[in-house]
């Protein structure tokens, strides 16, 4: 009963003045539509530029590079052990990249619970020929069915179908501008070179662009039995493991563990593309600042209106306090105003955020580097509505406090003698 | 005898700005009830003030104020705050009529807060109140459609609506022409003896005085006539 009164006056008061309330509701609507607006596009461009990269990084990657021992035979002998001993010239030893005891660490891999998943990889330089010239690229063979699990491999694959690199015999799926130099399409044949000098025939099956542009003038894919086979290794030779792991905040630890563990070298994700958090984070703190700046500007909006109210009304506040309402009741009125003008301008806000962000979304964005992408990105997160929701009632909740709490303290009987 | 239904003892009452100055001094009177009492004086000798520390609106004052035998002093603002709407009506010399509300509404807004009856009893107690004043046709106006006069009713119509024990008035006639200053003046007449509402009138209206059942006469802060 008493609050429906004291909502009833707030209601009266409020349309009284109806046209500024409208232009403080419409300040809280444009504040909360923006900054919906700008949190669901700068995140979902946050999720397409982590994916352009981060999607198709493993988290963990084991490989062996080519490099000198270490430990030096003079240094392991006891005669010399008190010297300091100066090599010169040090030059890597037969070297291999392959992955020793494939089997054992794979099998170690599948028991690791913090691994989500692992594919396999070799990867090898050829020669392309193509009339009198040669072209150097290398072949990744892959598991194609695991590359697209854990990497979306089928996002990148523009012509042909990634999944004929297993069923059809001795083929290869091209970078998109390889193709183009070397002047082939889907079904074509291509001739290579290895390192070896063996002369192998693929056919041309699919074609990708990763939105790099030099990534797609050196690379190609072919499975990883058919790169085994033309290197004449058995099935066994892997020159690279990459791992996906459960949190990918580990990357860095787990990368020592398993590096250690395997007797590999093993980079992870964060020292390989460390710039690329960073960036995220800085623009997810922009928006924030921006939106929230946005809402403050909108809660004194409010705030100027109730104080203009407020002066209007001092001789309604006298009559309300003379005839037996508290100075409580007084502060509930105008708080209810504010809230109420949050809560529909805030409710208005969201509607037309999820709009505006729809129309976004709508908006063509066509561009060769992103093959996958046809709209400007957007993500849709009900995270962003609740905030921005929670946000407009506090902000206007303090916008109101404030000159509900001096209306609230005004005497009547200063007011009723002033006349 | 009738009841006390409103009475001082020793209230002084002192403006400490920017040297003090004491307006009232040692004032001591009772009001009983259906009493029609006019408290009359010269500008500036403390008759609003005193008003206002009887109406608990103001509260900065010393001695002892008694609103139907209880005691003021010492009680927070809320409490003072239902004492006002419980058993005091006002009657300002400007009528403080909401013109967001119609005029039913302006009368029936303390009615609401005291909460004693359901909405519409509520609503039915305002009606009969401005049928009384003669305001029956004009109910669902905004106050701001009516006359000076009318308005002033309304605002007593407003003072009566919880039956408070005592209607308090500053120069309620003082902003009206002669007929309607007499309309008001008759009104506040019938109620005193046909409804035995006490009411106490600050005025400088002397023949408004002379027609009241007592006189309170003030001078220079001090009651010289009672």
């Amino acid at each position: 009963m008493k609050f429906r009164l004291l909502s009833n006056i707030a209601r009266s008061l409020l349309l009284a003045r109806w046209r500024q309330t409208l232009v403080a509701a419409i300040g809280v609507t444009f504040s909360i539509t923006m900054f919906v607006t700008l949190l669901s596009f700068m995140n979902g461009l946050n999720d397409l530029l982590d994916g352009l990269i981060l999607n198709r990084t493993p988290h963990v990657k084991l490989y062996n590079e080519i490099k000198p021992t270490e430990v030096q035979p003079v240094n392991l002998d006891p005669k010399y052990s008190k010297s300091y001993n100066f090599v010169r010239s040090v030059k890597p030893g037969k070297t291999t990249k392959e992955i020793r005891n494939y089997l054992a660490v794979t099998n170690s891999l599948n028991k690791d619970k913090r691994v989500l998943g692992y594919a396999p990889k070799v990867v090898t330089q050829v020669f392309f020929n193509v009339g009198a010239t040669d072209l150097t690229a290398a072949i990744n063979g892959i598991d194609p069915d695991l590359e697209n699990r854990l990497f979306k491999f089928n996002e990148y694959v523009v012509k042909g179908d990634y999944l004929d690199l297993k069923n059809i015999p001795n083929s290869i799926i091209l970078g998109k501008a390889l193709a183009e130099t070397m002047m082939v399409e889907v079904g074509d044949l291509v001739q290579i070179t290895t390192s070896q000098g063996e002369r192998v025939q693929l056919k041309v099956v699919g074609l990708f662009q990763s939105g790099l542009q030099e990534l797609d003038k050196v690379q190609s894919y072919a499975s990883i039995g058919t790169v085994q086979k033309i290197l004449g290794k058995n099935t066994s030779y892997v020159t690279d493991i990459q791992i996906k792991l459960v949190d990918m905040a580990q990357a860095p630890a787990l990368a020592k563990e398993f590096g250690r563990k395997y007797e590999t070298d093993a980079e992870d994700i964060q020292a390989a593309n460390a710039q690329f958090e960073t960036g995220s984070k800085i623009r997810n703190l922009i928006s924030y600042a921006v939106g929230i700046t946005l809402l403050i500007v909108a809660g004194f909006g409010i705030y100027n209106i109730l104080n203009m109210m407020i002066y209007e009304k001092m001789d309604s506040i006298a009559i309300l306090k003379a005839t037996g309402f508290a100075g409580s009741d007084v502060k509930r009125i105008f708080i209810s105003i504010a809230i109420s003008i949050g809560l529909f301008g805030g409710i208005f806000g969201l509607l037309f955020g999820l709009g505006l962000t729809s129309l976004i979304d709508q908006i063509p964005f066509d561009t060769p580097a992103l093959p996958t992408i046809k709209t400007f990105p957007v993500r849709y997160d009900p995270k962003y509505y609740i905030i921005g929701g929670v946000f407009s009632l506090i902000t206007t909740y303090f916008a109101g406090y404030f000159p509900a709490k001096k209306a609230s303290k005004i005497d009547p009987v200063i007011i009723i003698r002033g006349k | 005898m009738e009841a006390i239904v409103l009475e001082t003892r020793n209230i002084n009452k002192s403006f400490h700005d920017p040297v003090t100055i004491p307006v009232l001094k040692d004032i001591t009177f009772q009001v009983r009830k259906g009493e029609f009492v006019s408290v009359i004086g010269k500008s500036g000798c403390g008759k609003s003030t005193l008003l206002y520390i009887l109406s608990t609106m103001d509260t900065d004052y010393e001695g002892d104020l008694l609103i139907d035998g209880e005691l003021m002093r010492d009680r927070k603002e809320s409490q003072l705050a239902r004492v006002r709407n419980e058993k005091i009506g006002f009657v300002f010399q400007f009528h403080y009529l909401l013109n967001e509300f119609s005029v039913l509404r302006n009368v029936m807004l303390p009615g609401l807060k005291l909460n004693q009856y359901s909405e519409q009893e509520i609503e039915h107690r305002a009606f009969e109140k401005l049928k009384i004043l003669g305001l029956q046709d004009e109910v669902m106006k905004k106050p701001n459609q009516l006359s000076g006069g009318q308005k002033q009713r309304v605002a007593i119509a407003r003072a009566l609506i919880n039956d408070p024990l005592i209607i308090m008035g500053d120069e309620p006639t003082g902003n009206l022409d002669k007929k309607n200053a007499n309309i008001v003046f008759d009104t506040f007449k019938e109620l005193a003896h046909e409804f035995k509402q006490t009411l106490l009138i600050v005025t400088h209206d002397q023949e408004f005085a002379e027609n009241t059942d007592r006189i309170i006469e003030m001078q220079d802060g001090r009651i010289i006539r009672m």
